[in-house]
């Protein structure tokens, strides 16, 4: 493919931009299987940039997808926790809006 | 032809996500999610990572995506619609976000970024099969001691009582 052709920088840009669109659905958001839609795409982001960064780095040491790949992994652990906390809180308050999951609050 | 793309795959990942985080109805987020997952590994392809799109494609589309769907399932209330989804701080977030992303875009055209002409090897798969049994042993063992964990983890948090 012609690397020449999509510029570095393209790339990373749009890796801010699907950062910056996650970060925004984990600050601003009140159902909280929302906010971890909004982490999984900033993980996402991350992603793009490690591909990114060793396509147009180094493409012949592989350490860019390794990394790549365990950020895929620990995502994929982080999101069964998270969803399992949600399950059982829905299950003891009924609510999953984390406004009204209050009870520690002083 | 590569650019149009790339522009195409990008603006449907984008386009995607922003419905993800301003929708109302969190089923229809989850399903905009998978689109943008579908964007993301369409980048990958690009960027000549054939095996880490497949990866995306089977883990966040296929175990993550469907992970959410299930949580949304049992997590439904059954009058849903009509309240909005942002919560107190939304304007000034997304002022925040978009300040960033100004910052971050700017810096990014500007960097002048060393490029590498060389080309990927013909058996990376093979290479990235080796290297996770090479120099990244220990990481590899430690993501499958924190996938069993999170897994015996998560059945403990979700039991029915």
């Amino acid at each position: 493919m012609a690397l020449a052709s999509i510029p570095l920088s393209w790339y990373l840009i749009v890796a801010a931009a699907l950062f910056c669109i996650g970060l925004y659905g984990v600050l601003a958001r009140r159902n909280a299987i929302n906010i971890l839609m909004g982490i999984e795409l900033m993980l996402n982001a991350v992603n793009i940039n490690l591909v990114a960064f060793w396509r147009y780095g180094s493409p012949n040491v592989l350490t860019g997808q390794v990394f790549a790949i365990f950020v895929i992994t620990l995502a994929a652990a982080e999101a069964a926790i998270g969803l399992a906390l949600i399950i059982a809180i829905y299950r003891s308050r009924d609510t999953v809006i984390v406004e009204d999951i209050d009870m520690m609050k002083w | 032809m590569l650019p149009i793309i790339f522009i195409i795959a990008s603006l449907v990942t984008l386009i995607a996500a922003l419905r993800v985080v301003t929708g109302r109805n969190v089923f229809h987020n989850a399903l905009f999610l998978v689109l943008s997952f579908v964007g993301v590994a369409v980048l990958y392809i690009l960027l000549e990572a054939e095996f880490l799109a497949v990866i995306q494609i089977l883990v966040y589309v296929g175990a993550i995506a469907i992970l959410i769907i299930f949580a949304v399932m049992l997590s439904r209330r059954l009058m849903e619609k009509g309240e909005s989804q942002r919560n107190a701080q939304g304007w000034i977030s997304a002022v925040v976000v978009a300040v960033l992303f100004l910052l971050l875009a700017f810096m990014l055209a500007q960097v002048r970024w060393p490029t590498s002409l060389a080309a990927v090897p013909a058996n990376s798969i093979s290479q990235l099969g080796q290297s996770f049994m090479g120099p990244y042993v220990l990481p590899f063992e430690v993501a499958s001691v924190v996938l069993l964990v999170a897994l015996v983890g998560s059945i403990i948090i979700a039991r029915e009582r």
